[in-house]
């Protein structure tokens, strides 16, 4: 599993109602129903996948976090998790506030583009960045709405959203962002990791 | 219609009291088992049929000596599998496979025709309820059904919130719509028009409404597949001739092909039941009762629930599906979703469908591992 999805695991709590979107094949649900008897359930976009979730014994729905995320009823989970999923739809912040609405709590988790070695690979080659978090060309990258743990850190803010916890993560090594370390941090992160609520 | 052998049948003494305000007892269930339930009979699957379906789910029926409905997902290690579970399935009440309906005789030795009692979704799945009883089982392992048997196991579900640990409805609706019961009234209107129906009042198999009943199927037919699926079957394919003949014999393979799904059924299935089913699915509207809340339908349930819907089905449509996994996201039940892709229609729940069938069975087998 990687090692974002064991920082995630670390900021819930065992016994609670946890809601993935934007699963996937399920891993990170499959551990936190194992190793925390978190009741969880899926939200995942790709058929394939959900078939994937269905083999392990995973409850999850297809369908897409901007049109779906209305159904479920005011805190209803107390955590909302989404994984490296908040750049790619259409109206992000729209996503936010459902993901806010649904959850006590919210994780997101965003690739950064202010990592060093995404400004390098801009500034030194002129192209737009591929990296490990960012793997895919511009032409078929999902992602439409890149940001910077600079730009999350103070969209956040601006909206009246709490932060609870917010980490750096570079390879296996998480950190705690602060105001005062935001700028280097926002250098040497590959990925940021946010507890929020409203 | 059946031939009495080969069909088990339970006599329900315990009065029932159906909607429309008439009270059965003494009437028969006809019914099929498969598989053998365990010691703890916490194995058991009840499975409910759709419109012209029966008891006889998988392996030969026996009456019509042709693969039972549900073949393909249910059998030794099929998404069912027969080794590990206890298949139960009734003929509904209204049927005609033995079951207590309208082909019946009544107290005075008549036989029942339209003065059988309208039944409706309801009835069907309060009477099949005495299956439990009768196997001694206090909770089913699962409910399934697809089209008008996944109507049955919502509205089990809803009358009995502790009596199955998951619930399978496929290819359904909580709500019969307008199309829907348009297509059901085109059906009646055909047998009802054929002049041998005689008010319901046709005795024999000779002077049966057969041709009201296979014009009935047809168009019933038709709605079942979708256009693709019908198109790269049949296209505008001839049938047995080099070219078109100017007249009204089946030039196109998709007439000879509906005839014959036409004249087939006339064998097996019955008029007056066609009617009586057919009214049961219109009358269906399970939030009707709630106020047209669907989700206070299931808010005494625990049970998980996993729905299945197909791309292609324009009967059942996915939305229609999807309505009902958001009536129960909003009590927080726990429901799962998945939309199988497939041109083959509203019929793919039948069918030989590979992500159909291993969702199924990986649901139903994940779920008995946790038990």
């Amino acid at each position: 599993m990687k090692n974002e999805f064991q920082v995630i695991a670390d900021l819930i709590e065992k016994d609670k109602k946890v809601l993935d979107v934007g699963c996937a094949d399920g891993t990170l649900m499959r551990f936190l129903k194992d190793n925390k008897n978190i009741n969880i359930r899926g939200l995942e976009i790709s058929k394939e996948k959900v078939q994937e979730c269905i083999a392990k014994g995973l409850t999850v729905i297809e369908g897409n976090a901007e049109k779906d995320l209305k159904q479920f009823p005011d805190k209803s989970f107390d955590y909302v998790v989404l994984s490296q999923t908040l750049q790619a739809f259409l109206n992000p912040e729209l996503v936010l506030d459902e993901l806010l609405r649904v959850g006590k709590k919210a994780i997101v988790t965003i690739p950064n583009f202010g990592y060093w070695k995404v400004r390098f690979h801009l500034l030194l080659k002129g192209t737009m960045p591929v990296t490990k978090t960012l793997p895919d060309e511009w032409y078929n990258t999902p992602n439409l709405h890149m940001c910077t743990i600079k730009d999350f850190f103070h969209f956040v803010k601006s909206k009246d959203i709490k932060i609870f916890k917010s980490l750096a993560l570079n390879n296996l090594n998480s950190s705690v962002i602060n105001e005062s370390n935001l700028g280097v941090k926002n250098l040497f992160a590959d990925l940021g990791i946010f507890l929020i609520e409203k | 219609m059946n031939t009495e052998k080969n069909i088990k049948t339970l006599i329900v003494k315990k009065p029932l009291k159906l909607d429309c305000g008439k009270t059965i007892k003494d009437f028969p269930i006809a019914y099929e088992t498969y598989g053998s339930l365990n010691s703890k009979k916490d194995n058991a699957i009840l499975v409910f049929h759709a419109l012209t379906g029966d008891q006889f789910v998988t392996g030969i029926n026996p009456i019509t000596n042709k693969e039972g409905w549900w073949s393909y997902a249910v059998g030794p290690d099929k998404a069912i599998d027969t080794n590990k579970y206890f298949v139960i399935c009734s003929n509904v009440i209204g049927g005609c496979m033995g079951s207590y309906g309208p082909s019946h005789k009544d107290p005075d030795q008549k036989i029942f025709g339209t003065n059988f009692p309208v039944i409706t979704i309801n009835d069907m799945v309060n009477a099949q309820c005495n299956l439990l009883d009768h196997f001694g089982i206090d909770k089913l392992f699962s409910i399934t059904g697809g089209s008008m048997g996944g109507m049955q196991v919502l509205q089990f579900i809803s009358n009995f919130p502790d009596k199955s640990k998951t619930v399978i409805p496929i290819a359904t609706t909580s709500s019969h719509s307008a199309q829907n019961i348009a297509f059901n009234e085109l059906g009646r209107q055909a047998i009802t028009a054929d002049s041998n129906w005689k008010d319901g009042n046709y005795t024999s198999n000779e002077t049966n409404p057969g041709k009201g009943l296979a014009v009935a199927r047809m168009a019933a037919h038709i709605t079942y597949l979708s256009k693709k699926g019908l198109q790269e079957k049949f296209g505008r394919k001839l049938q047995e001739r080099e070219d078109l003949k100017f007249g009204f014999d089946a030039d196109f393979q998709i007439e000879s092909y509906l005839r014959y799904q036409g004249s087939v059924f006339v064998d097996r299935f019955d008029a007056n039941s066609y009617l009586y089913i057919t009214r049961a699915m219109d009358y269906f509207d399970l939030a009707k009762k709630f106020n047209g809340n669907l989700s206070q339908a299931f808010i005494n349930t625990k049970a998980k629930f996993f729905i299945i819907s197909f791309t292609s089905d324009w009967l059942y449509p996915t939305q229609e599906n999807k309505d009902i996994v958001i009536a129960l996201n909003s009590i927080g039940a726990d429901v799962g979703f998945v939309e199988i892709e497939s041109d083959k229609g509203h019929d793919s729940f039948l069918l030989d469908v590979p992500d159909f069938l291993s969702a199924f069975k990986n649901f139903l087998d994940k779920s008995y591992e946790e038990n």
